[in-house]
């Protein structure tokens, strides 16, 4: 019962952020600023781990591979499609989910503990798409932007791990990488980052909206919106990947 | 002028208020009283709209709050002003911007209108030159003198104001005090202040509403709140003035 009602809750919640913002002017302009801040501050963090997702898979799959009858230059194919179909999509998204899914809740838990929300609703303004929607939509457009990002860099690393450990050279690599190239592959992994952006960002508000107390329960509030988000992200992935990879 | 009738609230079966009527005129600075955890705070929330009682009437010039739909609500919210006991202001914005924040949400005017309007309410409450400090670069009496100019931006008919005095030293809960009589007789404001401070009920209570354990026992202002004849507003006076 107490699931059903925070899940009741949570599409109410959903229902009052999809409201049509009060002034689209200042919208927009949390939009743009929550866009730099989501992608700008996680590009450091997912170039470093995509980067070295790809060379560690080079290293795993060679090691798998080697002394077997399959060419190397499968190599490639499987590092690339392990990153776009896996890799990219799902830890991307855990990574933000940690880094901007408790940046969301513990601002709107201040917010909300601070009574700066209670002081919106009471001017007349919808709290939760003021300050909610731009977030959402920034993070529907950051996350599958870094996937994006994370994809290229992760084959990227591949190719610097075959250069320094030699399991193949580059060129057998890059022939892996172009082999049999399935475009929805690509559909995939941003249909996942898309239904990843989404759990992130109205997990963590909501949890955050659901605040009351002081600083300890900004804190409690922050780690179950990294939790949860989590949680979400890998039930969906299994749920995406079925539904998209077996028809 | 608001008018409360049988309002009713409860949380999780435990009534907080019962049947609480009371009337709010216009141009008078009316005090919620009582101690802490009678029900004050959920009073002006159920007033403001934060909580909705269970049943009962909250009547805004024959506007009924409770039965209005969604975008009434919101025009009337526009009226209303409130001064939080912390402040609310915020954090991210300057104090510039929190009282340019309902001009830029609820006004068509432009850029130096809204400064000249954030400016004359700054002057009001004796900020002329803080605007671009922040709400963590100001004292608790600026931030409340802040949440006062960011309240009359948009000209409300109704001031509500938590605890105004709670964590500031005389001088200036005095300070925030005078400020809250002006600005209700100078804009003909219905305001309605919750508060403990027994000093600021007997300087400024044009009419004051007693609530004890969630039920209003008495009505009346200043000049009879000695003579009340209530036992439990008689201990409150004297445990206050103690």
């Amino acid at each position: 019962m107490t699931y059903l009602e925070s899940f009741g809750r949570y599409l109410l919640f959903l229902r009052s952020c999809f409201r049509p913002p009060d002034k689209w002017r200042m919208f927009w302009r949390s939009l743009l600023m929550e866009v730099y801040k989501m992608g700008n501050d996680s590009f450091g963090i997912v170039s470093i781990i995509s980067t070295f997702i790809g060379a560690v898979a080079v290293i795993q799959f060679g090691s798998q591979l080697q002394g077997s009858l399959v060419p190397m230059t499968i190599l490639g194919r499987i590092v690339r499609d392990a990153n776009i179909l896996e890799f990219s999509p799902t830890i991307t998204a855990l990574v933000m989910a940690g880094k901007i899914g408790s940046n969301i809740a513990s601002e709107i838990g201040t917010m909300k503990v601070s009574e700066q929300i209670d002081a919106l609703e009471i001017m007349g303004v919808n709290a939760a798409s003021y300050v909610v929607l731009p977030k959402i939509i920034a993070a529907l457009i950051s996350v599958p932007a870094l996937v994006t990002y994370s994809m290229f860099l992760a084959n990227v690393g591949g190719a610097i791990s075959c250069y320094f450990s030699e399991i193949v050279t580059v060129d057998m690599f890059i022939q892996g990488l172009r082999m049999d190239f399935d475009p929805f592959f690509i559909t995939h992994a941003l249909t996942k980052a898309f239904f990843s952006a989404f759990l992130i960002a109205t997990i963590s508000a909501h949890n955050g909206y659901q605040t009351e107390g002081g600083a300890l329960e900004v804190g409690s509030a922050s780690t179950k919106a990294v939790v949860q988000s989590c949680i979400s992200i890998i039930f969906f992935d299994y749920i995406l990947t079925q539904l998209m990879l077996y028809k | 002028m608001i008018e409360l009738k049988d309002i009713t609230k409860s949380f999780d079966g435990r009534p907080v208020l019962k049947n609480v009527s009371a009337t709010f005129k216009k141009g008078k600075c009316s005090f919620v009283i009582g101690a802490s955890g009678g029900g004050k705070s959920v009073l002006m929330k159920c007033m403001v709209g934060l909580l909705e009682p269970d049943s009962g009437i909250i009547d805004f010039d024959n506007r009924d709050f409770l039965r209005l739909d969604y975008y009434q609500k919101k025009k009337l919210r526009q009226e209303i002003g409130m001064l939080f006991q912390g402040g609310a202001l915020f954090d991210s914005l300057s104090v510039e911007d929190n009282v340019a924040f309902p001009l830029r949400m609820f006004t068509t005017m432009g850029k130096s209108e809204i400064l000249d309007r954030v400016n004359f309410c700054l002057k009001r409450v004796k900020l002329d030159n803080a605007n671009k400090l922040f709400p963590s670069n100001i004292s608790g009496g600026m931030k409340k003198r802040v949440g006062i100019a960011r309240a009359i931006a948009l000209n409300p008919k109704y001031l509500f104001c938590d605890e105004p005095n709670s964590g500031l030293d005389p001088l200036t809960s005095r300070v925030i005090d005078e400020l809250i009589m002006e600005i209700t007789e100078e804009y003909d404001i219905t305001t309605i202040v919750n508060s403990h401070d027994i000093k600021s009920v007997f300087d400024m209570g044009d009419h004051i509403v007693f609530i004890y354990k969630g039920e209003s026992l008495w009505e009346g202002n200043k000049d009879n709140l000695r003579d009340s004849g209530n036992p439990q507003l008689a201990e409150f006076i004297k445990a206050s003035e103690f």
